[in-house]
């Protein structure tokens, strides 16, 4: 990297390419940002009791959209009734905490210069194949993390700070099926 | 004195004012550790690039020293804490459905909102088939939630489970932390050049 970044700019006559500056930043050392996010998830717990999440953001929406058709059906139904929230279920808790990640990863990624319309895939496959794929897994993930009240964020995370036995359990499944799954989707990645 | 939840009355517009500025920190940390790319993330089930397991075991070793230290310095009260209950059948299917989606889709929920944010349209889309796998549930198994308190088998932490003090553990996930980070260094040194080469 040091070593092409010199050459690109022996290359331009001692000036730095129009490349070069706008490449984006290298990602930061895995460790001091896993200690960052362990500061966050603490600092959540210590504040309001509980930890991180992320699906039961999803879960508003859902209820919203759902009360947007039929109130009475929302009310009929217990899932949809518990994120009803008094008919505000917008104002649900990890549905602000993910409109804020949403601005945090939007801050982070324009200083690092990685804002990109594209669709991330290997070399191997389409555009339209990884998009069919992305719904059918963002699908089968989102049912998952219903089943098993939590998801990365929720379970593996929040509860596995607390070494809370189900969590560390789903964690556990989660990256078995993932690996047990890599070698026949590899044509998505590789 | 924590968590402060449970000693003051937070308004509901204060709640939602703290998600948004801890969402703020939750998405710079997944974006700063390269998690808003699909391929990233993905490239920890192939080995060359264990960045997602890194970053969550320090996560959760170092939330996990906070909350050991501070409850036994007596300034945290741990029973004030949320614990989802432990139901083995809803973990281990839900955990095994989660993790297909998200070798298969390239992300988890979390992550997906860093890939909408910095404009990936594979995590639109994938954030379009968590709405949609939320609204199925909803509609067509709404009785799984209360299966699975009807099934559960209530808090159980390992402290708990096994007699063993928190401090304990604690220093034993820091020992498995160090160990693992010299394995995961291995494993990398020995796949990134086949696999990762100018990859991500």
């Amino acid at each position: 990297m040091t070593q092409s970044f010199a050459t690109m700019r022996a290359g331009t006559g001692g000036t730095v390419s129009s490349r070069a500056d706008h490449a984006p930043r290298p990602y930061w050392n895995p460790y001091l940002v896993g200690v960052l996010l362990g500061l966050v998830l603490l600092a959540t717990y210590l504040v309001t009791g509980r930890g991180l999440g992320a699906t039961a953001g999803f879960a508003a929406v859902a209820s919203f959209v759902a009360g947007l058709f039929s109130p009475e059906h929302v009310a009929a139904n217990a899932v949809h009734a518990k994120y009803w929230n008094g008919s505000a279920p917008l104002a649900n808790w990890t549905l602000v905490l993910l409109g804020g990640a949403f601005v945090g990863a939007l801050l982070s990624g324009a200083q690092g210069r990685r804002i990109a319309f594209t669709v991330e895939r290997g070399p191997r496959i389409t555009d339209g194949q990884r998009l069919a794929l992305a719904f059918a897994g963002g699908f089968v993930a989102a049912f998952g993390a219903k089943i098993a009240k939590g998801c990365t964020s929720g379970q593996a995370l929040t509860g596995g700070a607390m070494l809370n036995v189900g969590s560390l359990v789903f964690m556990l499944a989660v990256f078995a099926a993932a690996y047990g799954l890599a070698y026949f989707v590899r044509k998505e990645w590789l | 004195m924590f968590p402060l939840s449970s000693t003051m009355e937070f308004s509901a517009g204060t709640e939602l004012a703290l998600a948004a500025l801890l969402g703020v920190g939750f998405g710079f940390c997944l974006e700063r550790a390269g998690f808003g790319s699909a391929r990233k993330l993905t490239s920890v089930f192939y080995l060359y690039d264990m960045a997602v397991v890194k970053v969550m075991f320090t996560a959760i070793v170092t939330t996990l020293i906070g909350l050991t230290v501070l409850s036994a310095v007596g300034a945290l009260d741990l029973k004030e804490l949320y614990l989802e209950q432990t139901n083995y059948t809803a973990q281990i299917v839900g955990g095994v459905l989660f993790g297909a989606g998200f070798i298969v889709g390239g992300y988890c929920p979390g992550t997906s909102i860093a890939a909408m944010a910095t404009g990936r349209k594979d995590g639109m889309v994938f954030v379009l088939g968590m709405f949609t796998g939320v609204f199925t549930y909803a509609e067509l198994t709404p009785g799984l939630d209360a299966w699975y308190t009807a099934t559960a088998r209530g808090e159980m932490t390992l402290p708990g489970v096994t007699g063993i003090g928190m401090g304990w553990w604690a220093a034993a996930f820091v020992a498995f932390l160090v160990f693992a980070a010299w394995g995961m260094s291995r494993l990398e040194a020995r796949f990134a050049p086949t696999l990762g080469s100018g990859r991500i």
